[in-house]
């Protein structure tokens, strides 16, 4: 074992003492002169078509100096290709923003953003994603309502033959699973200082979790080089995976291309937060295992349903290592999954602490509790049975090394002072031979 | 009369980095003619200590005083590109991309020494902030010393590049045949509640989670971080629910008044256990679990609560309606 100097060493947060005084300044904290405020005149209907959008009292208020719509954004486009960034012929989410207004302070900028008038033509919402999986669906993007993977409506693990083993099986259990819809809730809210100086580089304060993944999205949407766009990251007040995704950075730099050189500062609010940033999106799953008499899983099947809101953004990514995990660290040697992310009215999701697995793990667990009852095994026991061991194969087909799920369980055990039979303390996860 | 108390399990796996791969991150990092040392990242600091871990990194593989090494915020003009501080990647990659830098910065640094001291590059190695001549240890000469000499008399650039991440993996489009996960930790939670059966509310008395991250790093940050993702996996079990009337958007909550997180009052006694599985591909074995460590207490708990009142609450969260519901479903 190498001696290590500072490496496994319990040192104090490098920066932990200004976070716990209250000196990091944070980019809310942030003032530059000139100066200008951001709101955003958002929409009140989930669904509906733009007949016409008036921003003429608002650019007349004095205070005002910028109001934008979709018609001054570079390309309004980003995401997967489908998402406007600010909307332009429909609207398909309660909150999608609409008109960027910047103005002296923010309570001018909020009136000027009471005085848009936006003509929408409500739509009836597609809320349910068992409805949009229906052939007679409304449809919500051009290419339907499934994302697409690898051009298929869904993302599929097959390994060895379940169809027959689920009838060599001696117990089928079967299970339901949904998790819910949550926001992220870190502590600083969305917020962004953008200026565009008279080279025509746009400066970004960003609390991206991301800074050159979204650089990049953002040089696309001002059709600009990626060294044209100047991010300056690295403080944030919590992100849980919401700020993987552009909340404000991207509208405040269109904004700060109309401003004249002033810097525009846009900071969510609460409400806001919690009604048109992007969230963890529902998820349900279909469980139906094939379990033998000793505790063995010979067969698994899992059917997945992402509700995955107005727009693709990650959904594609997290609905596939959803499918690529959601068997489970078993040792299972027949798996059949098919996973599905359903485009929905609500406000896009997106990327959350556990991307996909934290629904996954949720739903193989209890069922493992589920077999467990359902045979008659001890809880602890079928899973020692069925933990992955070095060099087994993940539903993937992928080997696995480094294993470890049974040193983790008895480790939980030993710490809550659970009595594990001696011969579950004895297995290893490096050799199936010390049983 | 009407608390039952219930344990319940749950284990769980997370892969470190992208799914799919593609998720590079490069590191740089340079040395003043003082011998402190400047690491730029491009990943940012999310609360997990990521700027921590990649200093403890930095002075391991440079030998110089940890005081010494300074960690970047990160600027698109001077930090080198990272995908991000997401999919539990920081530690991984960009951690490997600091051991590779500072490598090469390191082979920098004997090159300008060996010139000092008369020898070849290959004979020296590093200790307690000296150069060191390996078969001649009295043949020392200061890393600060080294510095200086290399901008004012060798001009010299003290300096090293790294750069890691999975390679982009294509799986197939109808077996999913690939290996789009890589390094897969692992955890596992054991909960004990109590349940009044009058109320339908759960208390969680104890939440102990164990999990594999490979080589700790700093096991501090590795508890702080089981600690906090039993905070969050606690709210993800019995509390949160953005859409109350799912699939509606009726009622909608609209700020913390309506959407309920744990709170002090809610989080009970926490034991965090590291277990260290090192893994093949990691910086001294390490792997990422950033994330899953609030993925294993849902499971944990609505298992418990099976175990205390043998209802299965299989849509999160566990309310208090939707026990009692349960309870008179029978």
């Amino acid at each position: 074992m190498a001696d290590y100097k500072y490496v496994g060493k319990r040192l104090p947060r490098y920066d932990g003492m200004q976070h716990a005084l209250a000196k990091t300044r944070y980019v809310n904290d942030l003032r530059y002169p000139d100066m200008l405020h951001m709101k955003v005149w958002r929409s009140p209907l989930i669904s509906a078509k733009i007949l016409n959008i008036d921003t003429s009292k608002a650019e007349v208020l004095p205070g005002v100096v910028a109001v934008v719509t979709h018609k001054q954004v570079p390309h309004n486009r980003y995401g997967a290709g489908d998402y406007p960034v600010l909307a332009d012929e429909e609207i398909r989410y309660l909150g999608q923003e609409v008109v960027a207004v910047a103005a002296v302070d923010v309570d001018t900028a909020m009136e000027a953003v009471s005085l848009i008038q936006v003509d929408l033509e409500e739509r009836t919402p597609l809320l349910d994603p068992f409805k949009a999986m229906e052939p007679d669906s409304i449809q919500l993007s051009p290419i339907g309502n499934f994302i697409k993977f690898d051009g298929n409506p869904y993302r599929q693990i097959l390994k060895g033959d379940f169809e027959s083993a689920i009838q060599e099986a001696d117990f089928v259990v079967e299970g339901y699973y949904r998790t819910a819809a949550q926001e992220h809730c870190p502590i600083e809210t969305q917020v962004s200082i953008c200026q565009t100086d008279g080279m025509g580089r746009t400066h970004i304060n960003t609390v991206t979790q991301a800074v050159f993944f979204n650089q990049g999205t953002i040089a696309a949407i001002l059709k600009k080089p990626r060294s044209k766009v100047h991010m300056i990251g690295g403080v944030l007040g919590g992100g849980f995976g919401a700020k993987n995704d552009p909340h404000a950075d991207h509208i405040a730099a269109v904004v700060s291309l109309y401003t004249g050189g002033r810097p525009v500062k846009w900071l969510w609010t609460r409400e806001e937060e919690f009604v048109a940033s992007t969230h963890r999106g529902a998820m349900h799953m279909f469980f139906k295992d094939g379990v033998m008499k000793d505790g063995r899983i010979i067969a698994r099947s899992v059917r997945s349903i992402r509700d995955g809101g107005a727009y693709i953004l990650t959904n594609d990514y997290v609905v596939a290592k959803h499918a690529f995990g959601v068997a489970g660290p078993y040792n299972i040697p027949n798996v059949k999954v098919i996973s599905y992310g359903l485009l929905t009215n609500k406000r896009p999701t997106s990327s959350m602490r556990g991307f996909g697995l934290f629904q996954a793990s949720f739903a193989f667990e209890v069922q493992m509790d589920r077999i467990a009852k359902t045979i008659g095994v001890d809880p602890w026991r079928l899973r020692f049975i069925n933990a992955v061991h070095d060099g087994d194969t993940s539903a993937t087909r992928a080997v696995l090394h480094n294993c470890a799920l049974i040193e983790v369980m008895q480790a939980a055990a030993g710490r809550a002072g659970i009595r594990l039979d001696e011969e579950l303390l004895h297995m290893a996860s490096h050799s199936r031979e010390e049983v | 009369m009407a608390r039952q108390r219930g344990t319940g399990i749950a284990a769980v796996w997370y892969p470190t980095g992208m799914s799919g791969g593609g998720d590079p991150s490069q590191a740089m990092i340079k040395m003043q003619p003082d011998g402190s040392v400047d690491v730029l990242i491009g990943s940012v600091d999310i609360g997990e200590g990521a700027r921590s871990v990649m200093r403890q990194i930095a002075a391991e593989e440079l030998g110089v005083p940890i005081e010494l090494v300074n960690v970047t915020l990160v600027d698109t003009d001077s930090s080198p590109l990272d995908t991000g501080t997401f999919a539990s990647r920081v530690t991984h990659q960009t951690g490997n991309a600091v051991i590779q830098a500072a490598q090469e910065a390191r082979q920098v640094l004997f090159e300008v020494a060996a010139g000092q001291l008369g020898v070849e590059p290959q004979q020296l190695t590093l200790q307690d902030g000296m150069v060191v001549v390996r078969d001649f240890p009295e043949q020392a000469i200061p890393i600060a010393d080294v510095a200086d000499y290399a901008v004012w008399t060798e001009r010299r650039l003290i300096a090293g590049r790294g750069s890691f991440g999975w390679a982009p993996v294509k799986v197939d489009p109808e077996t999913g045949e690939g290996e789009p996960l890589h390094n897969m930790a692992y955890g596992a939670t054991v909960a004990e509640v109590e349940v009044d059966t009058e109320t339908g509310e759960v208390k969680v008395l104890k939440l102990v989670s164990a999990y594999d991250c490979g080589k700790a790093i700093n096991p501090l940050l590795v508890e702080g971080q089981i600690d906090g993702g039993a905070a969050g996996g606690l709210g993800s079990a019995l509390l949160e629910e953005l859409h109350p009337y799912y699939p509606t958007l009726d009622h909608y909550p609209t700020g913390f008044f309506s959407y309920m997180l744990p709170t002090a009052k809610d989080v009970p006694a926490l034991d965090a256990v590291v277990v260290e599985m090192n893994s093949i591909s990691g910086p001294y074995g390490a792997k990422g679990i950033g994330e899953m460590t609030a993925n294993s207490q849902a499971p944990a708990i609505i298992n418990a609560i099976y175990d205390a009142i043998g209802v299965w609450i299989t849509d999160l969260p566990a309310t208090p309606e939707k026990i009692l519901r349960a309870l008179e479903a029978g």
